[in-house]
């Protein structure tokens, strides 16, 4: 499959494909490996898949669109009556596996409990059974003279979803990544204080492969926000801290990476210094790039790329909403502050995606140094219209079609974003909506 | 914006002062907008506690946010600084605030403090702030809010304090609840332009002013605040028997 590399900022126009409103928040999207799958969870524990049509040769125009597929329940609330808490049933994170056999398999987490989650399809059912009417009632022994074998006869497609594995009772706080090795075998799971490492066969044992609860609580100043498997190193993964580092563990140096291999940080600089500084540097999201060479990692205010083998600086770092550095304060005040924010790359790790506010996402193109800012709203854009380069005025004169800051809706969040791993086609979540844009081929 | 680069000298200086204050009377002063943030993220740690367990990543961000400008009042809280339009006991009146939330948390658990030493003319007439001694665990105040594990009884204390905390705001002085929840958008523009130009803190001048306020260890390790809180988790455990 041939992959197109235009310079996304310039040259690529982006149309328009709202899925719908989704009922409940969203709170995470995943592509499947060959893209023709997006699966979206929400705060309600669901877990909808979408898919992408068969490419109609005839009307090139368009790629496939995308579709609902399968929908089901993943998680429940539950209560923990240790704790007197309850449980959130919202799906944190989706991972799919890559496809074996006809089924499809994906990961899916909330604060506690990740299952594993086959999907397969039917489209034929066996009829002509000898003991069973069609409609299953059981027939009569003495109506029964011949024997026969029943054949399968086609039916309408079904798309059913069963919980295959649930791995539970190994985190204490809460999960907020997943991430599967590439020997499609094991794979991680992190919440605020400790990473675990499971095999997808087994749900009663996991390995603790990261502990940074301080023995004594008083003193936790730290907590994990994101983990990564290596694309492709097996050994290898990443985690991110709220004071914006990153460190890089071997899984073959100890059992218990306590140690890293490389600690990625950037100095502060120090004329930026406000009592803000580590909220802001807090990392929200980290990925490495396809080709493992690179990852990248988002705090508040940014979206950094570091090379893998440089440490203490980002090899480019580029600024999402650079205009709310002097708004902080109000940020800190109404929480959004907290607001964490993914990132995505496209196929080729050319181009690096993240949201912002207003329903505004950014793109920004390694190559050519140029960025995009598009808006991801209902009024601005009809199907199949060219999305238009919005643009937020920092200060001084507003000019005509620009948004000031004071007017941006800090409500309307794009959290999370998701870029189809061969095509130009993108997946970007609003509160409860979901766009698929994909760029307009001539 | 706040004035880059501007030293901050204790009250001994007073000619110093004099070129000090001209740099304040545009905006309010550092000290009261650093005040307002601090009591801000002391309620967002409080309002943590709801039936769902609380964001720990949050958490932890506010109690360091707590941590630098307690750490930052600590070294150079003996500074004063007149406010723009009000006299010199304003600021001070809002370093206060914190202090009696604390205290109100503890006398509210039947813990009466140690007579106190300090001047009345800092804390106001009437009140009384315990000594810390050095003798008492510091412990973080926060401690119930990561362990995930603790007792039911912790939450439940947080929760009485919450009332507490509100209770106090509304009774003690009207116009300060005013300040801390009205008008929040546009006095916290204000606050945005101070505390986020605002350069790394300058070096910590000698401390010979407010003898009231109790001597704290270590910046890092604890605060008069944090140690009554501490003090209320100390009661608790052996009111349990733990």
């Amino acid at each position: 499959h041939m992959f197109r590399d235009r310079t996304v900022t310039s040259s690529v126009s982006w149309c328009c494909f709202p899925l719908g409103v989704l009922s409940d928040i969203i709170s995470t999207v995943e592509f499947n490996h060959s893209g023709e799958l997006l699966a979206t969870g929400d705060k309600g524990g669901r877990v909808v898949i979408f898919q992408q049509e068969q490419e109609n040769k005839i009307q090139s125009h368009s790629r496939g669109e995308y579709n609902v597929y399968s929908t089901f329940q993943s998680h429940e609330p539950e209560f923990d009556y240790l704790k007197s808490l309850e449980i959130e049933e919202k799906i944190n994170k989706i991972r799919w596996l890559p496809q074996k056999n006809a089924a499809q398999f994906l990961l899916s987490t909330n604060d506690k409990t990740i299952k594993l989650w086959k999907i397969s399809e039917r489209d034929k059912r066996p009829e002509g059974y000898n003991l069973k009417e069609e409609d299953g009632r059981y027939r009569d022994p003495t109506t029964v003279t011949t024997l026969r074998v029943p054949v399968f006869r086609p039916m309408d497609l079904m798309v059913e979803a069963s919980p295959r594995r649930i791995f539970a009772n190994a985190h204490t706080y809460h999960i907020n990544s997943i991430s599967i090795n590439s020997d499609y075998e094991t794979y991680l799971s992190a919440d605020d204080l400790r990473i675990n490492l499971w095999h997808l066969e087994i749900t009663d044992r996991s390995f603790n492969i990261v502990d940074i609860k301080p023995a004594n609580m008083e003193e936790l100043t730290e907590v994990i926000t994101a983990a990564e498997f290596h694309p492709n190193s097996c050994n290898t993964f990443v985690y991110s801290s709220s004071k914006g580092t990153i460190r890089l563990c071997d899984m073959r140096a100890s059992a218990l990476c306590d140690r890293h291999s490389k600690l990625f940080e950037e100095p502060e600089d120090p004329s930026n210094r406000s009592f803000f500084s580590e909220i802001i540097s807090s990392i929200s999201d980290v990925k490495f790039s396809h080709s493992g060479r690179y990852m990248m990692t988002r705090d508040y205010l940014s979206v950094k790329i570091w090379d893998l083998n440089m440490e203490n600086r980002p090899v480019e770092t580029y600024q999402v909403h650079e205009y709310l550095r002097s708004k902080l304060c109000s940020l800190y005040e109404n929480d959004c502050i907290f607001d964490k924010f993914e990132c995505c790359w496209n196929g080729s790790d050319s181009v690096v995606m993240t949201g912002s506010y207003n329903n505004f996402f950014r793109m920004f193109d390694r190559n050519t140094k140029r960025d995009i800012t598009l808006e991801a709203s209902r009024e601005n854009n009809k199907p199949r219209t060219v999305l238009k380069p919005r643009k937020v005025c920092a200060s001084g004169k507003r000019k005509k079609d620009e948004i000031s800051v004071d007017s941006l809706d800090f409500n309307k969040k794009i959290l999370h974003t998701a870029w189809h791993p061969k095509e130009n086609i993108i997946a970007v979540a609003t509160t409860n909506n979901l766009y698929i844009f994909q760029d307009k081929v001539n | 914006m706040f004035a880059r680069g501007l030293k901050r000298k204790c009250a001994d200086h007073e000619e110093d002062m004099g070129g000090a204050l001209a740099g304040f009377r545009a905006v309010p002063s550092y000290s009261l907008q650093r005040q307002s943030l601090l009591d801000m993220s002391l309620v967002k740690l409080q309002l943590c506690h709801m039936l769902v367990e609380p964001n720990l990543c949050r958490s932890v961000l506010i109690a360091n946010t707590v941590r630098q400008i307690q750490e930052e009042m600590t070294q150079d809280g003996t500074w004063r600084v007149a406010a723009p339009q009000s006299t010199g006991r304003a600021p001070l009146d809002r370093l206060v605030s914190t202090e009696i939330l604390c205290r109100s948390m503890r006398e509210q658990d039947g813990v009466h403090p140690a007579p106190g030493m300090g001047d009345d003319h800092v804390l106001g007439p009437g009140s009384e702030l315990s000594t810390v001694t050095s003798a008492q665990t510091p412990r973080d105040p926060q401690n119930s809010v990561w362990e995930m594990d603790s007792p039911r009884e912790n939450r439940g204390n947080f929760q009485k304090s919450l009332d507490q905390i509100f209770e106090t705001l509304e009774t003690r002085n009207p116009s300060s609840a005013e300040e801390l929840f009205s008008d929040m958008d546009s006095s916290y523009y204000d606050l945005d332009t101070v505390l986020t130009g605002v350069v790394s803190r300058a070096e910590p001048g000698p401390c010979d002013g407010l003898q009231g306020l109790p001597p704290v260890a270590t910046p890092a390790s604890s605060s008069s605040c944090k140690s009554d809180l501490g003090e209320l988790d100390h009661v608790m455990e052996i009111l349990v028997e733990t």
